[in-house]
């Protein structure tokens, strides 16, 4: 079969849908590849180099007319009617958001795949176009910020006076809160960051960031590994976390979406209104209604107090090569899931439920909603009317908590019970207990430390060693009593066998050992 | 002044300092002979220093001492290096249990004669010693020969399922904890010939009812006892060295059981208390049907390894009982040659011995650079063309992390199936030591090739040469 790559015709968008280094990857599934003119000129892949990977190049009358076309953004009405009845588009088409879409391409005859509705389980990562943009939009963030912000990041004490670090406040720990809570923290910002799901919070702590509490919050992750809407109690503390942190911030970084919802409203007028002149707001949800009641789309508004607040909706475009290159990657994943076979048959298998849940209309026919997909990492929700109250399962912190008490009951129960055998022993004995201690200690350490490979020949060291039991027969030997000495007699036999055998067999091991 | 005791309890040190670092020397492949070498030196400094005490002080007199020392180390001499030599790396598990039991031996004979040699002055707290330091001793002695049996094959592998074992067990060591109490009472020796008894019929109860295929946990166990054997033995004699080397031992032991338990996912207890594999679980466990497998021939897999970049070699216990250790040297050097990467990806478990597997390939000269441990190779499986896997069943079985009611579930397991091609040499397609079956099997990316793994692994061999034949041929 035949894949087109078209230009992207949006003005705004820089991607492209597959680079020189996936091409290669797209014929090796058993694909021929036609990439339009110009389509990789935005971000910097020129055509030739799409020749010397396998593909051809065409026009976009062709790439469009391909039997399998793979683009980053939705296309516009002159471009689906370039595609044939029968064919495949995979792309961005929000079916979530917009489901009268499915009734378009139905129309159209062809089948569609939207590349946003990729469930969230883990098999499905490597073709999760959502999150591999947010990685570089989180980064593309923190980066317009530090543009517009008027001052460096990173502290500084100079000759001149010190300089404080820039205070960044991250609002939502998705991918892409995350990836601008690390890159933040590295420019030597301090960040602090909020997420509605409390058990991200260890997350947020793990790059580097300060992670922010409001009052009772309950488990907001819904079945789709997606946070959802907070219940209006909450919302109300939030309000209260949101309009101080914004306030005592210099950057403020929004990242709350809803799948197939408007974004919520974090920042009001007031909460901006009361931020300090020259703080930077960018809103990562610009491109979903925004996170601020001020944003506009695509823009980058300074309100009356200088507050500036950043829309730009194609953040990862702002960084087109590394962002084809994730977004063809993340496609050449999907194309091997359809393409079982190697032999470049696009297969559209309703047994998958990536692919189900990606579906939205089959050979014309609507396939949207697809049934909903269960996430095995979320915590299960319980039913609507539970007849018996579920207990809920321990948190891992709970039990290890417990862990370390009962160990430490246990040592303690160990201490005395070696008080009162110690202490009935006679002195003399305490000072073998001494050595006793030492050495285990002495020997867990020395063993940790080997490595498995040599176990064997440990094994026949420490039998050789032991044949040092031999001391006491040794000294027994000469005792006047004769079923003493037969006794002795015996014990240095066997132990012999352990001292010279257990050392020759180990020598005889680890002169077998050798390296290449 | 320099007294005889004072410079032999230097030597003490000096030999225990020795056996330190001859253990430390082990932890890597570099400084392991220079371990060994520390080990002997601190040995022939102990015994030596020992002997010149024990032949200037004894009451026979020094002659008939040094006569008797001599002839009892000669002999022993004799058939430890007469066994060193021989043994052929596959038996190494027998004979590592035989030497743990001639360290139980020792040790109860030298409490016995910790007794009888002091006559009568015995306070309580000597007799203790002896009476554990006989138990431990014994039951080291009696459940090594029994692991040594099972291991040799002299006594079937299957464990043995008296009922109400755990019970008996708990009996037995009650009725031990009585009999030393009455020996430290009435110090004679009827109760501690009954101990001795007591002890050697739990060492061979115990071992007899764990299965051959958790033998590495048990040899590394009778390891430790036969560590803490030495040093209550130390204990006993007032030896502080016997105790630091006991002490060594044993958590050598420990630490080497504590690994296997943890590559097989199993608590100590419960390997201890013995009766895997005929579990109760196969009764109710669910069945899987996993469709057909697909049989291959030596030559396709010849064929298919010339054009693989990346080979790794998955090796278990069947390779050793077949003797394939060799030609599947050979195989790696002929594949080397050919610009094909070569590694082994070895199971912590894999063998019946810790370290098992390494020893028999480095016996067969595959460099110890391209043999990796499971958590080395477990990521690279992604990228390799293929893996052989030749007798080795449970360490590769996907069921252990794909089937919670697997009796093997959450045992950590080469990953084989994430490479692109798996060839399983097996005897059969009868299910593993575990009685699990494997779903390897029948995954669409595995071929089975049946039979004897060292002729089929010679077959390859075979097929690769003549297919170089033909290759030159065209040329």
């Amino acid at each position: 079969m035949l894949i087109g790559i078209p230009r992207e015709s949006s003005p705004s968008e820089n991607r492209v849908a597959a680079t020189p280094a996936t091409t290669p990857q797209l014929v090796a599934l058993g694909y021929e590849v036609l990439v339009e003119r110009g389509a990789g000129a935005r971000a910097d892949f020129p055509d030739d180099a799409y020749v010397q990977a396998g593909a051809r190049l065409g026009t976009a009358q062709e790439a469009w007319g391909a039997d399998v076309v793979l683009s980053c953004t939705e296309p516009t009405p002159e471009e689906l009617a370039l595609m044939h009845p029968g064919a495949t588009l995979v792309s961005m088409l929000s079916p979530a958001i917009r489901p009268e879409v499915a009734e378009t391409y139905a129309t159209a005859g062809i089948s569609a795949l939207s590349l946003d509705a990729v469930p969230r389980i883990s098999r499905a990562q490597s073709l999760d176009v959502l999150s591999s943009m947010a990685n570089i939009a989180g980064y593309r963030a923190v980066i317009e910020a530090a543009e517009s912000y008027g001052g460096m990041f990173a502290g500084q004490v100079t000759a001149a006076g010190k300089m404080p670090p820039a205070k960044v406040f991250v609002a939502g720990a998705g991918v892409a809160g995350l990836a601008a809570i690390g890159i933040a923290g590295s420019m030597g910002a301090q960040v602090r960051a909020f997420d509605v799901r409390p058990e991200v919070g260890e997350q947020i702590e793990s790059m580097g960031a300060q992670f922010v509490e409001v009052g009772a919050v309950d488990e907001n992750v819904s079945s789709d590994g997606y946070a959802k809407e907070m219940t209006a109690d909450q919302a109300e503390l939030a309000a209260r976390m949101y309009a101080d942190e914004s306030a005592n911030a210099d950057i403020v970084i929004t990242t709350a979406q809803i799948r197939g919802r408007r974004a919520p409203v974090l920042l009001t007028a007031e909460m901006v209104a009361a931020m300090k002149p020259g703080s930077v707001v960018v809103d990562m949800a610009a491109g979903s209604g925004g996170n601020t009641e001020l944003t506009r789309p695509d823009e980058k508004v300074v309100t009356d107090n200088g507050v500036t607040i950043i829309g730009w909706t194609d953040l990862a475009g702002r960084l087109p090569r590394q962002a084809s290159q994730l977004f063809g990657t993340n496609l050449v994943n999907l194309l091997k899931l359809v393409t079982p076979a190697k032999d470049g048959r696009f297969v559209i298998d309703f047994e998958d439920e990536v692919v189900r849940s990606m579906t939205v209309t089959r050979k014309g026919a609507v396939t949207w909603p697809p049934p909903p997909v269960k996430v095995s990492a979320a915590p299960a929700v319980p039913a609507a009317a539970p007849v018996e109250p579920v207990r809920p399962a321990e948190a891992p912190e709970v039990v290890a908590k417990r862990r370390r008490t009962q160990r430490l009951y246990l040592g303690a129960l160990a201490m005395v019970a070696f008080f009162v055998i110690g202490g009935l022993s006679p002195i003399t004995i305490l000072g073998h207990w001494m050595v006793l201690m030492l050495a285990v200690f002495v020997g867990f350490y020395v063993i940790n430390n080997v490595t498995h490979a040599l176990h064997t020949p440990l094994m026949a060291e420490t039998n050789a060693i032991s044949g040092i039991i031999m001391v006491g027969a040794l000294l027994q030997m000469g005792s006047s009593s004769w079923a003493v000495t037969i006794i002795s007699w015996i014990a240095v036999l066997v132990a012999s066998i352990n001292v010279f055998g257990g050392f020759l067999v180990t020598n005889r091991m680890l002169a077998m050992f050798r390296k290449a | 002044m320099i007294t005889l005791t004072s410079l032999v309890q230097a030597a003490y040190i000096i030999a225990a300092v020795l056996f330190i670092l001859a253990l430390a020397g082990l932890s890597r492949h570099e400084s392991a002979r220079m371990g060994n070498a520390f080990g002997m030196l601190g040995m022939f400094i102990a015994v030596g220093g020992v002997i010149t005490q024990a032949v200037t002080t004894a009451p026979r007199g020094f002659w008939v001492t040094s006569l008797l020392i001599g002839s009892a180390m000669l002999i022993g001499a004799a058939i430890g290096i007469w066994r060193a030599h021989t043994v052929e790396m596959t038996g190494m598990p027998q004979l590592i249990a035989m030497l743990h039991s001639f360290v139980g031996l020792a040790a109860v004979l030298v409490g016995y004669n910790s007794f009888l040699d002091v006559g009568a002055d015995h306070n309580g707290t000597h007799l203790i010693e002896v009476g554990v330091g006989v138990l431990i001793g014994a039951y080291t002695l009696t459940g090594s020969l029994v692991a040594f049996g099972k291991l040799s094959g002299r006594l079937k592998s299957k464990p043995l399922m008296i009922p109400q074992r755990n019970l008996l067990n708990l009996v037995v060591v009650v009725l031990c904890a009585v009999l030393i109490a009455w020996f430290v009472l009435v110090p004679t020796l009827l109760p501690l010939l009954l101990m001795t008894v007591l002890g050697l019929l739990l060492g061979w109860h115990m071992v007899s009812s764990i299965g051959g295929g958790d033998m590495p946990v048990v040899v590394s166990m009778l390891n430790s006892y036969s560590g803490w054997a030495a040093a209550a033995a130390g204990f006993m004699l007032g030896n502080d060295l016997l105790i630091v080397t006991g002490a060594l031992v044993g958590s050598s032991g420990a630490i080497l059981s504590y690994i296997m338990c943890k590559a097989m996912n199993r608590s100590f207890i419960s390997v201890i208390l013995g009766g895997f594999g005929e579990g109760s679980s196969k009764g109710d466990a669910v069945v899987r049907e996993y469709g057909d497998y697909h049989e291959s021939t030596a030559a396709d897999v010849a064929r298919q390894l010339t054009e693989a970049k990346s080979v790794v070699i998955a090796p278990g216990y069947g390779m050793a009982v077949a003797q394939a250790q060799y030609p599947v040297a050979e195989l790696t050097l002929k594949l080397r040659e050919r610009g094909i990467t070569v590694r082994f990806g070895i199971h912590p478990v894999a063998g019946r011995l810790p370290g098992h597997m390494n020893v028999l390939l480095a016996e067969a000269r595959v460099p110890y650079d391209i043999v990796l441990e499971m958590d080395e190779i477990n990521p690279d499986f992604d990228r390799t063309d293929m893996v052989l896997v030749i007798g080795a069943n449970d360490t590769v079985n996907p069921a252990a992390l794909d089937e919670p009611d697997s009796p093997i579930a959450g045992m950590p397991v080469l990953e084989v199936w994430h490479a692109k091609q798996v060839v399983v040499f097996k005897r059969s397609m009868n299910p593993g030591y575990a009685g699990v079956q494997n779903p390897l099997f029948f995954k669409d990316n595995t071929e089975m090739v049946f039979g004897d793994a060292k002729e089929r692994v010679q077959d390859i061999i075979a097929a690769l040469d003549s297919h170089r034949a033909v290759t030159v041929g065209q040329l």
